[in-house]
This record gives structure tokens, C-alpha cells and sequence, in this order.
């Protein structure tokens, strides 16, 4: 796990420790990261988790119960008020005036943000240039689809120029193509040297990441690039390779392959099965004996993991730890 | 053919789920008519009883008290305070302190004593007619009371006692006189502390003041940018109520119109302020409705409005003095009933405005604390 080193001023954000305790409940226990200037950085981790939680400690919205951390430079212990002129935030469900006109919310938080007359101008221009706002400029907020909605949202929340801006679930609940649209949107900003704090559920989103971090329970179970978290240990154990076994009958093959000594653990993914299984593990036999019942298998191939395989084996893990320190 | 009634039974199952989830809406629902039938029940009191009254006792020798004592033992008059002259007299009237002013001549005494007539001026504010009718009935009674006791004792003396009321203030007691000014208080807070309320709690809902506490907005901001339209539209209303008073209802104004409008302005402050307060405790518009009409109900029973403070059982009355309706009615009916200046109510509208300002600060204090912690 990355710990930060060097000068917690030169990240984009730098989290040392953090723990923020409800009565009795840690929600968030001993997290430390670092962001870059200029990542991606993806946020991952079950509903409850404690993503939204560390958002809010690191907007300033909720003070920290231990730790410390620093956003662009600036100590959110001391400096909350600081911290909120220079990031952009966009929360979860679509927070913007449902009644008010696509320049009406620009002009709001233009406001907000006391931008002077020129400014504003040229950035809410830019913002709907970037944005492709244009034709939408008099429409009430409320009839925009859920991708110009959230096209919007992203627009307000960056219209005073900040380089951080923290994205929570910004594609819940959207289309595919809009979703798509949104991230081409995200490169090219990143390209600008804009740093994005995102929380996702969507494995393909986090693939897009630059640096990825998973929490569980309020703990951070896994911090790095994608490439080096699917080279992890509690993901690949020494000895192990992962197959992908392709048929029609995945229920049915499932079943069976479960009880093939030799496979450690299998999964459904759409018409096939990822397994985990020992190194040196017959494929032609595992074909040769899934026939001998009845399936048609349509081929047999290794597989690298994927972040999903990640996810779900450090989330079984640490269900397992978390189960046995219970007990 | 199909059952009409398929579903009864889930639906039924249903619905008692929710109702038990949700134990405030049904404690609020049977709450409310049980208060009100208490504060009905106790409230209303239609012998008017313990009347404010101002006595000026010119005279001050034995007979005079005498009559004062009976007064105060009819159970109607309380005597608040003794005046030395009629300015003090009328002011403590105009001012709303007492409803009943009693003034004894100088020469009471010594006239009783000639066996000659001797007349008592009984000034009475004419604004409530109950009260006013209760006034006049006791005070004549008293009078007769008192004639008859010395025509016993002497045969040959006239109608001594000869009490002389006079109304004051709505002479021909007309209701709308009397009831209008103290609805223009009820009515102002429809359009102050309900919209505020609903107008922050939507956007709790909606989940925009979580987003607005990410930017640089600080609390007091938000809440005086939100309270300020709704001041004009306050403000506003009571234009418009005050104008249908005067030209529909044909409730002459005796004082003067500005002086209503700039008094109203701490009232109208209080229920923004109330507004708020509500807002910052309520998650959802159906809170904010139930909050807020639990802040109605004390307006339309305890500040006066429908029922004198003065007979109100002692809780109830001690009540009427957290109700900021309480004060603005006083500031209505005197403005428009009796004419009253600035000096005589001066100290409502102080009232008032220290009011607003200890529940702004109040609400501010709970937006920075609570609204961001959850």
C-alpha cells in the first residue's frame, strides 16, 4: 500500500491516517493515499463503504476524528474554507435546480463563487463549448436526459477553474453512450491537467483509471495502477492461473466445475466461467471430463484478471478475515 | 369472474407496515386535535374574567376605596396599576396594558357625604365586545349595588353611585373591527414561515444544499439570500391584507398606516426566522407542514386572537408571551383600533425583533452543526 512520503503540498491530495468514528462506528479507519496531479484516481468499494464519508472529510463537510489530510496544498483541518474555493464537487444524485435553465444554474454557481462579470462570461462560454451545452441553454434543468444532466452538473461544478474536482457515482443511473461521452470528457480535462477523484461501481470505468483504490469496511484493501493491483498475490497466488472456460451451459458448467479438484474457485461471467486454478491444471481433461456430461464446450483459453477478479477476491479475503477476527 | 377485491388483504398488511414506520406523522396526527380540544376546552372561558384595569383615583378617602374594593372583588377587574392623571389613564389603553380604565372624581366623597349624586367615568376598550359587554354589565351592576345599600341606610338619598361607562374604540362593536387586525397576524405567517420552510427543506430533498455546502456559501449567507425574498413577499401581503381590511371590510384605521407597516417588519422577521428553524429540523416538505402547523396553532389560540390573554388559565398565559403572535396583534388591533404611537408599542416590536434574532441565530448555528453532518 502507497504511504505517502514525500511532501503531502506537491499532491493533488495527500491522506495520512484518516479515521472519522459515529458514536461507536468507525466508519472510516486509518486510510492514507496519495493523488497525483493529474490522475484519474478511481475510487472503489461496496455501498457503505465509507466513499462518500472520505469525500465529505476531504471536502471539509465532516471533521476528522484522527489524522490528517491535505487537498491542492491546503490542510482541511485548517483551511476548510480554502479547500472549497478550489475544488469542484458533484454529488451523487443529480443536485442542481430542477426549475431553473441550463444558464440560469451556470450563472447561480458563477455567482456563488463571486467569479467577476468578464470572467464568468468567457467561463461559462467555455464550459458550454466543452460541454456542448449550446443547444440546450433555455431549457428548464428538470426536462434535460440523465447524460446532460450530469454534463451540466460537471459544468457547475467546474466553473470556477478548479484543478480537483471529486465526482461521486457521476454515471449512476445513465446510458451507456452518455456514460462513454461523459469519460471522453474526463480524458480530455485530465489532458488539461485537471486531477478527478471518482467513485464508481463500473469495472470498465475503473479500467480507465490512471490509480485506482479499494475500500472495504473502511479500510483501504487495495491502492495502485490497475496493471500492478492485478498482479497482487491475494489475487494471483504463487502457483495459480486463471481460465476462461467458454459454452452455452455456464449454470450447468458451473456446477460441475465446482467439484473438479484442481479449480480453486469459478464465476459466471456472461457466456463463460472465470476460474482460478492450480498451475500445471490439465485443460484438455477439464474439456475431456465437462463433455463426458453432456456440455458442449466451445473453448477453454487462459485469461489475465480482470479489476472485477481484483475486487472480488480481496473482497472474499477480507469477508474471511473480517469473519474470523468476529469470531 | 375476478374478485374485486384481490389485494385487500396485502395492501391492508401493507399500509400498517407504514404507519407503524413512521410513528411522528401518526403522533402528530392524533397530537394536534387533542390539543386543540384542550386548548379549547380550558380556553374558552365566556365569563370573562380578570380584566386589565387602570384605576385613577382622584378622590383616595374612604368611599372611593370602598368602591374599589368591590370592583376588585367582582371577580371581572384586575387592577394592574393606579394611575395620578387621565393622560396616564388613556395611555395605558391605547397602549392595550388595560382594557378598563376607572375614574373616581375628586369630589366623590364629599358628594356622598351631601347625600348628592356622585358620578364614577368608566372607560372601556370597545374592541373586544365581550369583554366591553362584561365590562359594562358589571360596572352598572356595581353602581346599582352600591346606590341600593345607601338608599336603604337613608331613605331620602337620590341614586348615589351613578356609574357612567363609555366605550372607547369601536363604539358600535362591530366584529370584523375586532377580528380582522388580529387575522392580518395568522394569515402573515401562511406566506413567511411556511414558504421559507418548504422553500430550504426542498432543497434538502433534492439534495442542492449538499452541494451548496461544498462551495464557498457560509451558512449565514445562505439563510439571509433566502430569507430576503420572502421578506418582500411578506411584506407585500400584508399590503395587500391590510388594504382589503381597510376598503372591502371597511375597518376604518385609526393610527397611522405606516407606523403598522414599519412595525411589521419585526413580525414578519420572527416568522422567516421560525421558518428556518423548522426548516433546519425537518428532512421532508410533510415535516415541514406538520412543524409549522404546530407553530399555527399557538398563534390562532394563545396570542389573543380568538380568546382575551387576560382570561386564560395562568400555563396558557404564560405561553401567550413565546407566541410572537401575541405581540403583533397587540400592534395591529392598536394601531388600527386605538390609535396607538409609537410610544405605546415600542416594546412589541422590540419583543419581536430580539425574538427573531435569538431563532435565526439558532437556525444559522443548527445549518453549520447538523445539515452538514448528515
Amino acid at each position: 500500500m502507497a504511504t505517502p512520503s514525500s511532501n503531502p503540498a506537491d499532491a493533488a491530495i495527500s491522506a495520512e491516517h484518516l479515521v472519522r468514528r459515529f458514536g461507536a462506528v468507525t466508519a472510516v479507519n486509518d486510510i492514507s493515499f496519495r493523488v497525483e496531479k493529474g490522475e484519474i484516481f478511481g475510487f472503489l468499494g461496496p455501498n457503505g463503504s465509507g466513499k462518500t464519508t472520505i469525500i465529505k472529510m476531504l471536502t471539509g463537510l465532516l471533521p476528522l476524528s484522527e489524522g490528517d489530510a491535505w487537498v491542492q496544498g491546503l490542510n482541511v483541518r485548517t483551511d476548510a474554507e480554502a479547500v472549497r474555493e478550489r475544488i469542484g464537487y458533484m454529488s451523487q444524485k443529480f443536485s442542481l435546480y430542477d426549475d431553473l435553465t441550463v444558464l440560469e444554474n451556470l450563472t447561480f454557481y458563477g455567482r456563488i463563487y463571486s467569479l467577476p462579470a468578464e470572467r464568468m462570461r468567457r467561463r461559462i462560454d467555455e464550459i458550454i463549448q466543452l460541454n456542448g451545452l449550446e443547444p440546450y441553454l433555455k431549457r428548464l434543468a428538470a426536462q434535460l436526459s440523465g447524460g446532460w444532466k450530469q454534463r451540466l452538473a460537471l459544468g457547475c461544478a467546474m466553473l470556477h477553474e478548479p484543478k480537483l474536482l471529486f465526482l461521486d457515482e457521476p454515471t449512476a443511473g445513465i446510458d451507456p453512450v452518455a456514460r462513454r461521452q461523459l469519460w471522453d470528457l474526463l480524458f480530455e480535462l485530465s489532458g488539461q491537467g485537471i486531477t478527478f477523484f471518482v467513485t464508481t461501481h463500473y469495472m470498465d470505468e475503473a479500467e480507465r483509471c490512471s490509480h485506482v483504490a479499494y475500500i472495504y469496511y473502511g479500510k483501504m484493501i487495495a491502492d495502485g495502477t490497475p496493471a500492478e493491483l492485478k498482479q497482487l498475490p491475494d489475487v494471483q497466488p504463487a502457483g495459480t492461473e486463471r481460465i476462461e472456460i467458454i459454452t452455452p451451459e455456464v449454470t450447468r458448467a458451473l456446477r460441475l466445475a465446482r467439484h473438479i479438484p484442481g479449480i480453486r474457485s469459478a464465476t459466471i461471467f456472461g457466456e463463460s466461467i472465470h476460474a482460478l486454478v492450480e498451475d500445471h491444471f490439465n485443460l484438455v481433461d477439464l474439456r475431456a471430463q465437462l463433455q463426458k456430461d453432456g456440455i458442449t464446450v466451445t473453448d477453454i483459453r487462459p485469461l489475465t484478471a480482470s479489476l472485477e477478479d481484483v475486487f472480488v477476491e480481496l473482497t472474499y479475503k477480507h469477508q474471511a478475515l473480517l469473519e474470523a477476527s468476529r469470531a | 369472474m375476478p374478485n374485486p377485491f384481490r389485494g385487500f388483504g396485502a395492501v391492508f398488511y401493507k399500509e400498517v407496515l407504514h404507519v407503524r414506520r413512521d410513528p411522528g406523522t401518526l403522533f402528530f396526527s392524533l397530537l394536534i386535535p387533542l390539543l386543540q380540544m384542550t386548548v379549547l376546552g380550558f380556553g374558552i372561558d365566556t365569563n370573562v374574567r380578570q380584566v386589565n384595569t387602570v384605576v385613577y383615583n382622584a378622590d383616595g378617602r374612604q368611599e372611593s376605596r370602598e368602591l374599589i374594593d368591590r370592583l376588585k372583588n367582582s371577580d371581572t377587574f384586575h387592577v394592574i396599576r393606579y394611575v395620578e392623571n387621565d393622560h396616564d389613564l388613556n395611555d395605558m389603553i391605547i397602549s392595550g396594558k388595560a382594557r378598563v380604565g376607572i375614574k373616581i372624581p375628586v369630589d366623590y366623597s364629599d358628594r356622598l357625604i351631601h347625600q348628592m349624586s356622585a358620578q364614577v367615568l368608566v372607560l372601556i376598550d370597545g374592541s373586544d365586545s365581550s369583554v366591553a359587554g362584561q365590562a359594562i354589565n358589571v360596572t352598572t351592576s356595581i353602581g346599582l349595588d352600591e346606590s341600593l345599600r345607601r338608599s336603604v341606610a337613608d331613605q331620602t338619598a337620590p341614586r348615589a353611585v351613578d356609574m357612567r361607562p363609555k366605550l372607547l374604540f369601536n363604539p358600535d362593536s362591530r366584529s370584523p373591527n375586532f377580528f380582522l387586525p388580529g387575522l392580518t397576524a395568522i394569515l402573515l405567517l401562511n406566506v413567511t414561515t411556511f414558504l421559507t420552510a418548504f422553500a430550504i427543506v426542498r432543497e434538502k430533498e433534492r439534495g442542492t444544499l449538499e452541494q451548496l455546502f461544498v462551495t464557498p456559501v457560509r451558512p449565514f449567507g445562505l439563510l439571509l439570500g433566502k430569507l430576503l425574498p420572502y421578506f418582500a413577499i411578506g411584506f407585500f401581503e400584508l399590503c395587500n391584507i391590510v388594504f382589503f381590511m381597510r376598503f372591502v371590510f371597511r375597518v376604518p384605521i385609526h393610527g397611522s398606516v405606516l407606523l403598522l407597516a414599519f412595525l411589521s417588519l419585526p413580525y414578519i422577521f420572527v416568522s422567516l426566522s421560525l421558518g428556518m428553524l423548522i426548516s433546519s429540523k425537518a428532512a421532508t416538505q410533510g415535516q415541514a407542514m406538520q412543524l409549522a402547523f404546530l407553530t399555527i396553532l399557538p398563534s390562532i389560540f394563545f396570542s389573543g386572537y380568538i380568546f382575551p390573554r387576560e382570561t386564560m388559565p395562568l400555563g396558557f398565559y404564560i405561553v401567550s408571551y413565546f407566541v410572537p403572535a401575541s405581540y403583533f396583534i397587540n400592534i395591529t388591533r392598536g394601531i388600527i383600533l386605538r390609535g396607538a404611537g409609537f410610544q405605546h408599542l415600542w416594546i412589541d416590536a422590540l419583543a419581536l425583533f430580539a425574538m427573531g434574532t435569538f431563532l435565526l441565530v439558532i437556525a444559522a448555528r443548527r445549518f453549520s452543526n447538523k445539515i452538514i453532518m448528515t
